[in-house]
């Protein structure tokens, strides 16, 4: 009779089994362990960004065009101005082309394409868009604006191949986030009469706004310190340029140019300008999170 | 039928009713309000005595339908429907669950063919106008014939104001107000007409998914009323509230009837009874029968119906 059972046998009837345990252990060490390995790249990255780049920072750093001077120790090598205000150029007009067209293409697979056949082509495109290597972006850029046109490098050109780099990462988060829109959501507009555009500008997108800067910010974060499209389409030069159309310097060919360096003090200002690039995507992460936090509220 | 006669209504010819130029308030030649429903002539009668009303200058409109059928793909849910919904009544639809009551009643504003290769058959009449006509505006048809779902869902990045207003606001070109002062008096009449205003008068600005359930519903009730249509259409408006908001939404349904035709589906037959002038019974896609609530519930003609309304199925 149970009821008359000894209390450790009534627990026993529940006990994990010591083969369970053991299992357990097993892949709890693993998933730790995994997590772990994961992570030690990363903290080594930010540990020799802050060691290297930390030294390199001064005022003059941020506020001085480099100089090419490398020769003469006594001369002073400059600072990074030109690439940081050509990257905030070039990736923000990147951005204005990309990100209006993306959500656009998005919102066109979500509320108008849905599983038609040329809306499942656009997909299939954009996947395979996100898988082309950055250079190849630069590439075809450089045939058809510089080489085609016969003109030379310019911002605009750079800014168009980053352009193209976002615009797949920008589709695919954004059409994630629509889909994710409840259904009943948009119904509940059109059975009050709402224009379809309406439905989509008014509750469809401003619903799904906070969840798209994330994709948005990847998109800008990721064109941020691509090389290898601006290599060919706007670099490089040393001084700051805000025209667009001329050559532009930008973070990511600064530092391309300076590790090649043999002198060490240019090699730390590749360190340098390095940790600007990190530092500027994580300001921009939390300007956005808190503006898209502040929307949400309101 | 004639596919002319009762053209077929595909999701993929709605967006260009959508076109903003044809709900424009200016041109008063072909205003969509007018397409939809004219003033009745008086070579067309109507055999739907309008029901005297407290509130004489607004009153709901007839709804008609004939032959109505409603598909999803190939799959036929609504197999051909006659039934009348008198102006300034309650119609409840009962029927067991997947019997198409739902759909039928969706197809009334034109929201059945939202759904990817969904469309209807047959004339769903307005008055007197039919709302799967040729030249029909989808967006004027929604105006004029309001809904209410389910789960409340009012809009989640919007205040209560907001909610209610976004009736106006997202059918401008209706009969939005320009002004501001305009527009508090239009949501302030819109949530005292769903007994809101009262509970929520000193918290118009905070969220509107703040609301209780209850309060959710008669918000969206509320943004539905806003717009001034002449038929609400409910579908299980209840079915996630408690017995208390059941309850409030019930009486509110009593009131909303002296200015607009309701028409609720509901799983509960109670419900029916308490509110419904007259009922009509579904199943499998058919319309079996249909009479005032209190002889449907106590005399019903037809067996299948005494079986479902006594508990013997469904």
């Amino acid at each position: 009779m149970n009821a008359q059972a000894p209390a450790a046998a009534q627990f026993a009837r529940f006990a994990v089994s010591p083969a369970r345990r053991r299992k357990d252990r097993l892949a709890r060490a693993l998933i730790t362990a995994g997590t772990v390995i994961a992570l030690i790249p990363l903290v080594l990255v930010v540990y020799y960004l802050l060691k290297k780049g930390l030294g390199s920072w001064s005022w003059s750093f941020f506020s001085t065009d480099p100089t090419g001077n490398t020769f003469f120790k006594t001369s002073s090598i400059g600072g990074i101005k030109s690439a940081i205000l050509g990257t905030i150029e070039i990736v923000a007009l990147a951005s204005v082309i990309a990100i209006p067209i993306g959500i656009g293409v998005a919102v066109w697979l979500v509320e108008y394409g849905r599983q038609s056949w040329f809306a499942q082509l656009v997909r299939f495109f954009v996947d395979v868009l996100t898988g082309v290597p950055s250079i190849v972006f630069g590439l075809f850029i450089y045939i058809v604006l510089v080489v085609g046109t016969g003109s030379s490098y310019a911002g605009y050109k750079g800014s168009l191949a980053l352009s193209l780099l976002m615009l797949p990462v920008v589709i695919r988060s954004a059409e994630v986030i629509l889909l994710l829109i409840p259904g009943a959501l948009r119904e509940s507009a059109l059975a009050l009469g709402a224009p379809r555009w309406k439905v989509i500008f008014r509750i469809v997108l401003p619903t799904a706004l906070p969840g798209m800067v994330t994709g948005i910010l990847l998109a800008i974060a990721r064109a941020a310190g691509e090389t290898a499209p601006l290599l060919f389409t706007a670099a490089t030069t040393r001084n700051t340029d805000f025209n667009l159309s001329h050559f532009m310097n930008s973070l990511p060919v600064q530092i391309y140019n300076d590790v090649t360096s043999p002198t060490t003090s240019v090699v730390n200002r590749a360190w340098g300008a390095a940790l600007t690039l990190v530092v500027m995507i994580l300001l921009l992460n939390l300007i956005a999170r808190l503006v898209s936090r502040r929307s949400r509220l309101a | 039928m004639s596919s002319d006669a009762m053209p077929s209504q595909t999701a993929d010819a709605e967006p260009a009713n959508v076109e903003p130029a044809t709900v424009e308030p200016d041109s008063q030649t072909d205003s969509p309000r007018e397409q939809i429903a004219p003033s009745p002539a008086p070579q067309a009668p109507t055999a739907t005595p309008r029901a005297p009303s407290a509130n004489a200058a607004k009153q709901g409109l007839s709804v008609t339908l004939e032959k109505l059928h409603a598909f999803y793909g190939d799959a036929e849910q609504v197999k051909g429907i006659d039934l009348e919904f008198r102006a300034n009544e309650v119609t409840a639809i009962i029927g067991p669950s997947g019997c198409g009551k739902s759909t039928m009643v969706r197809c009334i504003n034109r929201m059945h063919e939202e759904i990817p290769g969904a469309h209807a058959e047959g004339r769903v009449l307005l008055d007197d106008a039919d709302v799967y006509g040729p030249d029909v505006d989808v967006v004027a048809v929604r105006r004029a014939i309001g809904m209410v779902f389910q789960k409340p869902n009012p809009f989640p990045t919007m205040s209560v104001f907001d909610n209610v207003a976004a009736g106006l606001r997202l059918s401008a070109g209706g009969r939005a107000g320009r002004g501001k002062a305009d527009m508090h008096a239009k949501v302030e009449t819109a949530l005292r007409g769903a007994g809101l205003w009262d509970e929520v008068a000193d918290r118009l600005s905070e969220p509107g998914a703040g609301l209780s359930g209850g309060q959710q519903q008669r918000l969206c009730i509320a943004r539905s009323l806003a717009v001034e249509p002449e038929v609400i259409l409910m579908d299980e408006p209840c079915s996630a509230l408690d017995p208390i908001a059941t309850l409030k939404i019930e009486e509110l349904i009593e009131e909303l009837k002296q200015r607009v035709t309701i028409v609720i589906v509901t799983h509960n037959m109670q419900q029916a009874a308490r509110v419904a002038d007259r009922t009509a019974f579904m199943l499998s896609g058919e319309l079996v029968e249909v009479g005032p609530t209190q002889e449907i519930f106590t005399k019903p003609s037809d067996s299948r119906t005494e079986e479902y309304v006594t508990g013997k199925f469904g």
